[in-house]
């Protein structure tokens, strides 16, 4: 746990230096909230405390979690977010190893569906860039726990909202002509997805995580938006910009292969995987979302636990794998 | 007006046939499965002891499907009483007290030196597990003795000691780790030093 | 020499090796120890049986312990000594646990036994070599101690296509085969090609891993010189290829089904330890009592491999190795892996006890504590079995055998590969251990509680049986009584028959229910009396003590009530005793002299003029008849000898249950004593007193056992139970009415054979009727009706529930002899009518309608009259049965 925390310092670091101090604070609300959380849990729970704190799992909740909030959403929304990870969606389904669901995605989706409107307010990328205007810390602080009217001029769409809010132009219109589809917002989120790739190689590198889910994620994405851009080039997007937009490379290697709540087997995995892709590319093209990490994981994890029975190995000596419920009938 | 009477109509015809084949399908795909009685029988230990105020196991199932509480089989234990809660789809509670205690596997042994002769035992064992004649001493069959302690009580002589059935190194286990955070000193292979920075 | 071709298998980790410490060394030979410890239990499979007893002295190599049963292996001495006990010991087992050992006190002799090597193997049967090797005591030496002729006895149930050398040696630390095959190459290339000429397998394959080159150019050196076709298959390094199966899969890509062994798909694996001492056995003749043992770890000084005696405590090759006591942490015996911490190093060495780990806390730390299972599937992709872990863990967790053993949890290899490299600390293979073991006793419990329900069963049916029987002999009884009654003209005296029974049966019934609620209550009290004595309640227990005892004696003579009850109606049955041994021999004298008689009467018919053959003929006769007198007075002094020795031990028998009762009270009253003195209690005294008179009651009791013919008195003074006397009053009393009894019924049958003889003789009814047998018959009839009337009269001195009871009965019995009588007579009247007019009907053929019709009306009365006397004759029997 402690190694996928470490892991996602470069896209920690990219995203600090395209959208200000705000990340770090919401970090540092969430990590707080989550440790509280957890321990308040465990005390009810009369667990041991010191223990299990020190399994890092509420931490890496809290830090996937503060990463992939906007970075100057107001504090209660990250506090709400992580307690309801931690509280609701691990604790009380048995903690570490008993939630059936991604903790961080629960808590996403939850602010996500109730606050819709500072969830939608990131931080435009190209007026940093070009303009070199940032966010001072104390900017951030203000505008994360004093809501800031001067914040709406530095927010902005990112690319896949803006992509999604293109109504009736066609692709190539709408790349030339909305602002959050222009070259430095573009260029700002491969950046970010650049670090979460390399963070994320280097899990795969140290046999953190195994290369399937991420393989099958980024694949299934690949091809989803590549069929689709070839029968229709002027109303979808290419697959590059599916895979360097959103949460695409964050999603592959550090949400879809949380081991608690994704499948086990190497075969399950790569349908797992397969199947967030597909989602992804779904509810980015179809659905009321601009990004669709979050309920895709959430999705495939309601499917996992038969994708398991169904993926069993044939184990040694055994002429083929079992699968299925079916118990008793053996062989 | 027209329209009420025509959903109503419909419902009653949706109703009439859905039941119709609910009616089929329970006829035809009727499962002949176990009497629940044999089912419970099969869960309980078979010592036939009586602890439970029925006179063997088999009476305890009947009065189980018609009822009775499945926490009165001491020789059983939790274990019988969380396999017939599966079974039966109740919750599984503790071991009722007033019918005994759970003790480690026992079986019964005769001091054969002590031994009168006077076959009460042998009347009393439920599994004839005990061999002898009148006037003649009397001897434990410890393969087939259930530990129920039904000999032990008419024994005029007191020469019946309940004996638990010890661990020998061909019949040892081993034991369940205790679980999350505590430590077992049996784990194995624990010399990963040159892995251990992942 | 060829190469093979190497598959790979699922799976497998990479531990540190730690091989190189063990190796810096060369073999060494540690000196005797002081005393040699040998488990018999040492192979799988059924402890041997010691052929040894304490203070034996063996010779090294002489057999100690003999297989007991198929499965089973031989024992040998490791050295010569003396045989200094036979108990248990510490064994080296994960249980510490202690079994029994054959502990050898060393003479420091080492004197070899007579060797006598098999040098005729490759001309006698297999199966002679296979027993031979079995009583060299061979067994696998890999770990898990299959004996060896039995492994390869099942080899031959499939023609073999691999013969597989398993040389992997593929755990941690460990070096043993490494350094045997380097010591011992070409007794090894010995010990395959004599396993090879027994088993006759396609191809035979070593297979080692790419870690021991010094091992693997040794044997392609010894190859190439034999020119042998034996393969040598060099295998990478990874943990578990040393497992059958995983090298199986290494050298032939085949895996062994689920459940079978390698033999069913036509594979062997024989470890190299094996093929030595299979090679030593047959070309040296020297049973295995030795072996080569890895002793390594940072706790040692001088890491080695030692080539040493079974038997060798292990404290002493830590000596030997120059253990340091401050730096061992942990003792491991067999490798990190699979092996297992030993509490005591006093265990000794056995067949397969390849390495002892004696590791410091830096080497071996104590294991992080177990954390939540998070699911990542490490243990996935090392489990060389493909197997889910962490499914099995999650249902080993919570019991659920049924989806663990769905889940293949029985094809586990117990590896330790999971465990490994789990991030989550978890010991997945001791979860898999208790879970296998647990399904397995659940599996035996399951047996035995489906035959301890067929046994109830089978009992319950027994005494259902039993209970009809009784139930349908009482409605028998009912039915037959009221048809007595509409028969018989005396209706007084029937009444009581149907009430024979009951109220002896109500007595008892209603005694035992007052039994039952003087023990509840009895209970009650002492429940109340152990509670105050808790309590130290002093006046309770006083009070209460008081009205135990009150209790206790009312149970006691409502006891004895019933037992006289139960007793009351068998004592009124006179049964016959048996013949005892004189008569018996008696009879056997009759017998032969008849015999030898008859042989010489036959000589005699052959020869009748032979004087010396009459002579013979009238001496065997006259002692046939000497015999037959003797038999005569035997056979009436016999009912009456054995009547008072039955009775003189019932007499002994009841004296022993009360002394065994006596006994039994002493040992309660010792009980309390033992717990007064516990909570010092002020009855202390009077409890004491209490053991004192329980001690003389029982030394009393114990002593009149020992003098029988004071047993009477002795009984009637101690137990206070008047019962003796009366019975051996009564016993007189039977004696003479049973004598009176047998004379009767002589007289009854003497008269009945008289009138058969008249019958015979073709004397006419009306003149047997005029002769004096039938009068004589009635009147022995009634004389035996009386006497079995006043038969249970002695009784009613006894108690007055005996009395009621006996005398219905009596009343019952005469009514139903008179009865019979009666109908008999009625019976033999009818007969001698019909006979009557069927002669008249000869003589006067004129009246022949209206005789007819006599003598159909003549048997319409035998009929029912003998309905009658047949049902009367059903009745009786059926009350004495059931007395």
């Amino acid at each position: 746990m402690q190694m996928v925390i470490l892991a996602t310092i470069p896209g920690i670091v990219v995203q600090t230096w395209l959208f200000g101090w705000g990340t770090l604070i919401n970090l540092m609300i969430a990590c707080i909230t989550a440790l509280l959380s957890e321990a308040a849990i465990l005390a009810i729970r009369r667990r041991a405390v010191g223990f299990f704190l020190k399994d890092y799992s509420a931490l890496l909740t809290a830090v996937l979690l503060g990463v992939a909030l906007p970075p100057v959403v107001p504090w209660w929304v990250t506090v709400t977010a992580v307690a309801f990870a931690i509280i609701f969606a691990k604790q009380l389904y048995g903690g570490l190893g008993n939630n059936p669901f991604n903790p961080a995605m629960v808590g996403y989706a939850i602010v996500l569906v109730s606050f819709p409107v500072p969830m939608s307010q990131w931080l435009g990328v190209q007026s940093m860039i070009s303009a070199g205007e940032t966010l001072s810390f104390l900017q951030s602080l203000q505008a994360i726990f004093h809501h800031l009217p001067v914040i709406d001029s530095y927010t902005m769409a990112t690319p896949l909202d803006g992509f999604k809010h293109k109504d009736l132009l066609d692709t190539q219109t709408a790349f030339s002509s909305i602002a959050a589809l222009q070259v430095p917002s573009l260029n700002g989120w491969l950046w970010v997805n650049l670090a979460y790739l390399v963070g994320g190689l280097a899990l795969i590198w140290l046999r953190i995580i195994t290369w399937h889910t991420p393989a099958a994620l980024l694949g299934a994405l690949l091809v989803m938006s590549g069929v689709f851009h070839l029968i229709d080039p002027t109303d979808t997007a290419t697959p590059f910009f599916h895979l360097t937009t959103g949460a695409a490379m964050f999603g592959a290697f550090f949400i879809a292969t949380d081991p608690v709540s994704s499948c086990t087997s190497n075969r399950g995995k790569l349908i797992y995987g397969a199947g967030i892709g597909i989602l992804i590319y779904i509810i980015r093209s179809w659905g009321g979302y601009p990004d669709g990490v979050a309920f895709g994981v959430l999705l495939m994890n309601f499917a996992a636990p038969l994708i398991d029975y169904y993926t069993q190995p044939r184990t040694y000596g055994h002429k083929k794998a079992k699968s299925g419920l079916k118990v008793g009938e053996d062989n | 007006m027209l329209t009420v009477l025509l959903a109503i109509g419909m419902l009653v015809l949706l109703s009439l046939v859905f039941g119709a084949i609910l009616g089929y399908a329970n006829v035809r795909f009727h499962v002949e499965g176990d009497p629940i009685v044999d089912q419970i029988d099969a869960l309980l230990p078979q010592t036939q002891c009586g602890q439970c105020g029925h006179p063997g196991c088999r009476p305890y199932a009947e009065a189980i499907a018609n009822g009775e509480a499945i926490n009165h089989c001491p020789p059983g234990g939790q274990s019988t009483i969380q396999a017939l809660a599966d079974l039966l789809d109740v919750e599984a509670v503790p071991l009722d007290g007033d019918h005994g205690t759970e003790t480690a596997k026992r079986v019964a042994v005769i001091r054969e030196d002590e031994c009168i002769g006077c076959t009460k035992c042998i009347q009393a064992c439920p599994v004839d597990a005990i061999l002898g004649a009148a006037k003649q001493m009397h001897t434990v069959i410890a393969d087939e003795c259930t530990g129920c302690d039904l000999c032990v009580e008419p024994c005029p002589v007191d020469c019946i000691d309940m004996v638990e059935v010890g661990v020998t190194a061909k019949t040892w286990s081993w034991d369940k780790p205790q679980g999350i955070a505590a430590t077992s000193l049996n784990i194995i292979a624990t010399d990963r030093q040159a892995e251990v920075v992942h | 020499m060829q190469t093979a071709s190497i598959f790979s298998f699922h799976g497998g980790i990479h531990p540190a090796e730690n091989k190189a410490q063990s190796l810096q060394l060369p073999l060494g030979r540690p000196s005797l120890p002081s005393e040699l410890i040998l488990p018999l239990g040492q192979h799988i499979g059924q402890s041997s049986r010691p052929l040894v007893k304490v203070g034996d002295s063996v010779l090294k190599g002489d057999a100690i312990a003999i297989n007991n049963g198929f499965l089973s292996s031989f024992l040998h001495a490791p050295t010569s000594g003396t045989v200094s006990a036979i108990e248990e010991r510490l064994i080296a087992h994960p249980s510490g646990l202690s079994d029994l050992c054959i502990i050898l006190t060393p003479d420091g002799k080492d004197t070899w036994t007579t060797l006598e090597p098999l040098n005729n193997w490759q001309d006698i049967s297999k199966t002679d070599v296979l027993a031979y090797l079995s009583e060299m005591g061979i067994i696998g030496m890999g770990g898990a101690g299959f004996p060896t002729q039995v492994k390869l006895q099942g080899a031959h149930k499939n023609p073999l296509t691999h013969f597989i050398i398993n040389a992997a040696e593929c755990e941690p630390y460990i070096t043993a085969d490494d350094m045997l095959i380097r010591e011992k190459t070409l007794e090894l290339v010995l010990g395959i090609e004599i396993l090879q000429h027994l088993v006759e397998a396609e191809n035979v394959v070593i297979g080692i891993e790419d870690n021991k080159p010094t091992a693997i150019a040794a044997l392609k050196t010894v190859l190439t010189q034999r020119n042998s076709n034996i393969q040598v298959a060099v295998v990478p390094t990874k943990y578990p290829s040393g497992g059958e199966k995983q090298l199986i899969q290494l050298l032939t890509g085949k895996e062994v089904p689920s459940g079978q062994y390698p033999a069913d798909i036509g594979i062997l694996c024989q470890n190299v330890g094996t093929c030595v001492a299979v090679h030593d056995a047959i070309k040296l003749g020297r049973p295995l009592i030795s072996r080569f043992t890895t002793l390594t770890g940072d706790a040692l000084n001088a890491s080695q491999n030692v080539e040493v005696l079974l038997g060798t405590p292990i404290s002493h090759l830590l000596d030997y190795a120059d253990a340091n006591p401050n730096a061992l942490h942990r003792l491991i015996m067999g490798g990190p892996m699979m092996g297992y911490t030993i509490d005591s190093p006093l265990v000794p060495i056995v067949k397969t006890s390849n390495c002892i780990l004696a590791a410091s806390k830096k080497e071996l730390p104590t294991p992080a504590p177990e954390q939540a299972c998070i699911r990542c599937g490490m243990c996935e992709q090392a489990c060389p079995a493909s197997l889910l872990p962490q499914q099995l863990l999650w249902f080993s967790k919570s019991q659920e055998f049924e989806k663990a053993e769905h889940h293949n949890l029985f094809d586990c290899i117990e590896c330790g590969a999971c465990s490994y490299v789990c991030p989550s600390s978890i010991p997945l293979v001791q979860y898999y251990r208790h879970t296998k073991s647990s399904i397995r006793e659940a599996r035996e419990a399951n047996v035995k509680s489906d035959l301890a329900k067929q046994r109830f069963e089978a009992r319950k049916a027994r005494q259902d049986a039993e209970a009809a029987e009784k139930e349908a002999k009482r409605l028998a009884r009912q039915k037959a009584a009221p048809s007595k009654t509409t028969d018989a003209k005396k209706a007084t005296p029937a009444k009581a028959a149907p009430a024979v029974a009951e109220p002896a049966s109500d007595d008892s019934k209603k005694l035992k229910v007052d039994i039952a609620i003087g023990k509840s209550k009895l209970k009650k009290l002492q429940k109340q009396l152990l509670e105050a004595q808790e309590k130290e309640h002093v006046e309770d227990i006083n009070s209460l003590q008081l009205q135990v005892s009150d209790q206790e004696k009312t149970v006691a003579s409502l006891e004895a009530q019933l037992a006289n009850v139960a007793q009351a109606a068998p004592a009124a049955e006179a049964t016959p005793a048996p013949a005892n041994d004189e008569l018996k021999k008696a009879k056997i004298d009759v017998a032969l002299i008849g015999v030898k008689l008859k042989k010489l009467q036959k000589q005699l018919d052959e020869s009748p003029d032979d004087q010396e053959l009459k002579d013979k003929v009238a001496g065997f006769e006259a002692d046939l008849k000497a015999a037959q007198a003797i038999l005569a007075t035997l056979g009436a002094s016999a009912p009456v000898a054995s009547a008072p020795k039955a009775a003189a031990n019932d007499d002994l028998k009841k004296l022993k249950i009360d002394a065994a009762i006596a006994k039994a009270a002493v040992k309660k009253v010792e009980k309390a004593l033992k717990k007064a003195e516990e909570i010092n209690a002020p009855e202390i005294d009077a409890i004491r007193q209490q053991l004192q008179d329980a001690q003389q009651r029982a030394d009393e009791l114990e002593k009149a056992l020992a003098n029988p013919e004071a047993a009477t008195q002795t009984a009637e003074t101690t137990t206070a139970k008047a019962e003796s006397v009366a019975d051996s009053a009564n016993a007189d009393a039977a004696k003479k009415r049973k004598i009176d009894l047998a004379i009767a019924k002589a007289g009854i049958k003497k008269a009945e054979k008289n009138i058969q003889l008249l019958k015979d003789q073709g004397k006419d009814e009306s003149e047997i009727n005029a002769s004096e047998w039938p009068k004589k018959l009635i009147e022995a009839q009634e004389k035996l009706a009386t006497l079995e009337s006043e038969q249970p009269t002695p009784a009613t001195a006894k108690t007055e529930t005996k009395a009621v009871p006996a005398e219905a009965q009596a009343a019952a019995d005469m009514d139903l002899a008179t009865q019979i009588k009666k109908e008999k007579i009625a019976v033999a009247l009818a007969k001698a009518q019909i006979n009557k007019l069927n002669k008249r009907l000869e003589n006067s053929p004129e009246d022949t309608n209206s005789i007819r019709q006599e003598i159909d009306a003549a048997e319409k009365r035998l009929q029912s009259a003998e309905a009658l006397l047949e049902k009367l004759i059903h009745s009786q029997t059926n009350m004495q049965e059931n007395r």
